[in-house]
């Protein structure tokens, strides 16, 4: 359990925005270990978001390097991508982007349909709505659920693939503190049930308190 | 698996903008109802010529004079006669020589214009005409030059308003007494026989039809021994007809049609209407492929959050091409469907109205043509709106509203 299973190495993110460039991290090296719920904390522009496209594969460093379960996902094309976002990331983002016209059943499913072949999905995405508690409501659509309950669907559909790590993009930042509780004490709980790694993204101290370890970014870089 | 639920999925997301996708679904239905329809009419129309012009007799020769001589000369009962001569023509079995003229018919207190046509026995068996009551014209008839007269069941319905019990009855052609001696039966069809009189070939030319020379024919019909000697036929004759008229160096001074060349322009005229007519309807169908383009454009942009997720969540660039693909196709192969129901409603409207004259086929063949045509159409035009959605970068289609 104490193996990193994060490693970044001098990350940098350039944009180019028209003739301007903007440098979004300038040189972020880390490490999470498995096993670990850490909270990455900052205010808006300090390149939070970059760093969680990065560290979840929805986008590659400008330069660095970047290792996510011992693959090198900074020299990967779109498609590896796509894969490795598949098979080791799980994503729960703060307008829980549920699928409206779909069973809290089939959004579960939604990540199964792509990549390799699953025995069966059904099974699975029952098993991981349980897992959120609510293994009673897999029939009811987005709109039946209250967003606290939305925000746990999407965390059964960020968990059902069993992902080495969860990104969590400021999961509670749509919900009332009540609801936001509940939220991360699920993510509390997996971590400590299924030993899933757990990376929340947040401007908020109160969720970043619920974590283990705080890593603030400011500008581009981390601060100690 | 997988596709099962592909399909599902793009059918429910069809099902959330009904209206739309069924306006959409409008253009493909109109452009492959108008392809079916047309080819079903074109179809049609080439089954009802085809089948009247082998209901003259599939092995019978037109010869008439003209060809492409300066100065023709006419057709004569010597050439008839020549030609009928088995041992210069084998391959004919039967030779019937006939003159032709317009007239003027009338019984008291009506009057009506027809064609009479001066024949001889063989007429009957070589153009497949018979009576629906009374007999054929004989020898004797010929013999005697009788004033008989057999009516074509226009004439009669026109004469008479009926074309039974006319057997008997005095009719005057161009002011002379003749007795009806048979009605022909219906041949029915568009330039069909069925307003005309037949008249014994020597009854017409002493009575009805003056020609410049004795024995001077308009046609003969020449029924070739069978199908296959149709050809032989045709070079017998034309043989027969360069010696009779000494016509063996110049050009031919005389032409001989067979039914089968008949078929041959009948059905390239048809095929060239049918081809046209698709055609154009093939043009609406385009328009309803773009109208299909366009609608998945507007799609891609309003899912643009939803392409987003699904990327993250590890769908691949092919995954969203092949949805977007699955979801054009389907409303397109259900727009042919509807279409071919469509299309088959107007081929039997259009049946109906013209009722005897056209009886549009739909054939197994115009419906897969349209079924893939339109399915086609709606990968074709999807390729493009679903190419955009797939190479959508996460990050920024995440980020959209």
């Amino acid at each position: 359990m104490t193996e990193p299973i994060v490693i970044g190495k001098e990350l940098t993110k350039v944009y180019q925005m028209g003739e301007i460039e903007v440098h979004a991290l300038r040189g972020v090296s880390l490490e999470i270990k498995k096993g670990e719920i850490v909270a990455i904390m900052g205010p808006s522009g300090s390149g939070k978001t970059t760093m969680m496209n990065i560290l979840g594969a929805l986008d590659k460093p400008s330069a660095g390097s970047y290792f996510l379960d011992g693959e090198d996902v900074s020299l990967m094309d779109g498609n590896q991508l796509a894969d490795v976002r598949n098979r080791k990331v799980g994503f729960v983002f703060q307008q829980f982007n549920l699928l409206p016209r779909q069973s809290a059943l089939s959004n579960v499913e939604l990540p199964l349909r792509y990549g390799v072949d699953h025995e069966n999905p059904r099974q699975m995405a029952i098993d991981a709505l349980e897992a959120v508690g609510l293994g009673d409501r897999i029939k009811h659509k987005p709109t039946e659920l209250s967003g606290g309950e939305q925000q746990r669907v999407a965390i059964a559909r960020a968990i059902v693939n069993n992902p080495v790590i969860v990104m969590a993009d400021e999961p509670t930042g749509n919900l009332d503190t009540k609801s936001g509780d509940v939220v991360m004490d699920i993510l509390k709980k997996l971590n400590r049930d299924l030993g899933t790694t757990i990376i929340v993204i947040t401007h908020d101290p109160e969720v970043a308190e619920k974590t283990q370890r705080v890593i603030n970014i400011r500008d581009g870089l981390l601060e100690n | 698996m997988k596709l099962k639920k592909a399909l599902l999925e793009a059918l429910d997301s069809l099902l959330a903008n009904k209206l739309r996708s069924g306006l959409t679904m409008l253009g493909i239905i109109i452009g492959v109802a108008s392809v079916i329809a047309m080819l079903s009419i074109g179809e049609g129309a080439n089954t009802q010529i085809t089948s009247e012009i082998e209901g003259i007799g599939t092995n019978v020769l037109f010869v008439s004079s003209g060809g492409d001589a300066t100065n023709p000369e006419p057709l004569t009962m010597n050439d008839a006669e020549a030609i009928a001569n088995l041992d210069r023509a084998p391959s004919v079995s039967g030779v019937a020589p006939t003159i032709q003229g317009n007239v003027k018919i009338s019984i008291p207190g009506e009057t009506s214009n027809t064609t009479v046509v001066g024949v001889t026995e063989e007429y009957f068996t070589i153009r497949n005409v018979e009576v629906s009551e009374g007999v054929l014209i004989n020898q004797a008839h010929l013999n005697t030059k009788e004033a008989i007269v057999i009516l074509g069941s226009t004439t009669a319905e026109n004469l008479f308003g009926s074309v039974e019990n006319l057997i008997g009855e005095s009719v005057r052609i161009n002011d002379q007494p003749f007795t009806v001696i048979g009605i022909q039966k219906e041949a029915g069809g568009i330039g069909g026989s069925d307003n005309q009189v037949l008249v014994p070939l020597t009854t017409a030319r002493s009575r009805l039809i003056r020609k410049e020379s004795p024995g001077e024919l308009d046609l003969i019909y020449v029924q070739a021994a069978s199908s296959e000697e149709v050809d032989l036929a045709i070079e017998e004759v034309a043989n027969i007809l360069r010696a009779q008229h000494i016509s063996t160096l110049g050009e031919d001074d005389f032409e001989v049609i067979s039914t089968a060349s008949f078929l041959e322009i009948a059905s390239s005229i048809t095929t060239t209407m049918t081809l046209f007519l698709g055609g154009i309807a093939g043009v609406s169908l385009m328009v309803g492929g773009i109208g299909i383009m366009n609608i998945m454009m507007v799609s891609v942009i309003e899912r643009t959050r939803e392409i987003g997720l699904r990327k993250a969540l590890g769908a691949r660039n092919l995954d969203i091409l092949v949805q977007f693909m699955i979801e054009s196709s389907v409303m397109s192969l259900f727009g042919g469907l509807i279409g071919i129901a469509f299309g088959w409603m107007i081929s039997v409207i259009v049946g109906v109205v013209a009722d005897g004259y056209l009886d549009p086929v739909i054939t197994m063949g115009s419906i897969w043509l349209a079924v893939s045509f339109s399915l086609g159409v709606g990968m074709f035009f999807g390729i493009y709106p679903a190419s955009r959605a797939a190479k959508l970068e996460p990050v920024e289609a995440l980020r959209s509203d």
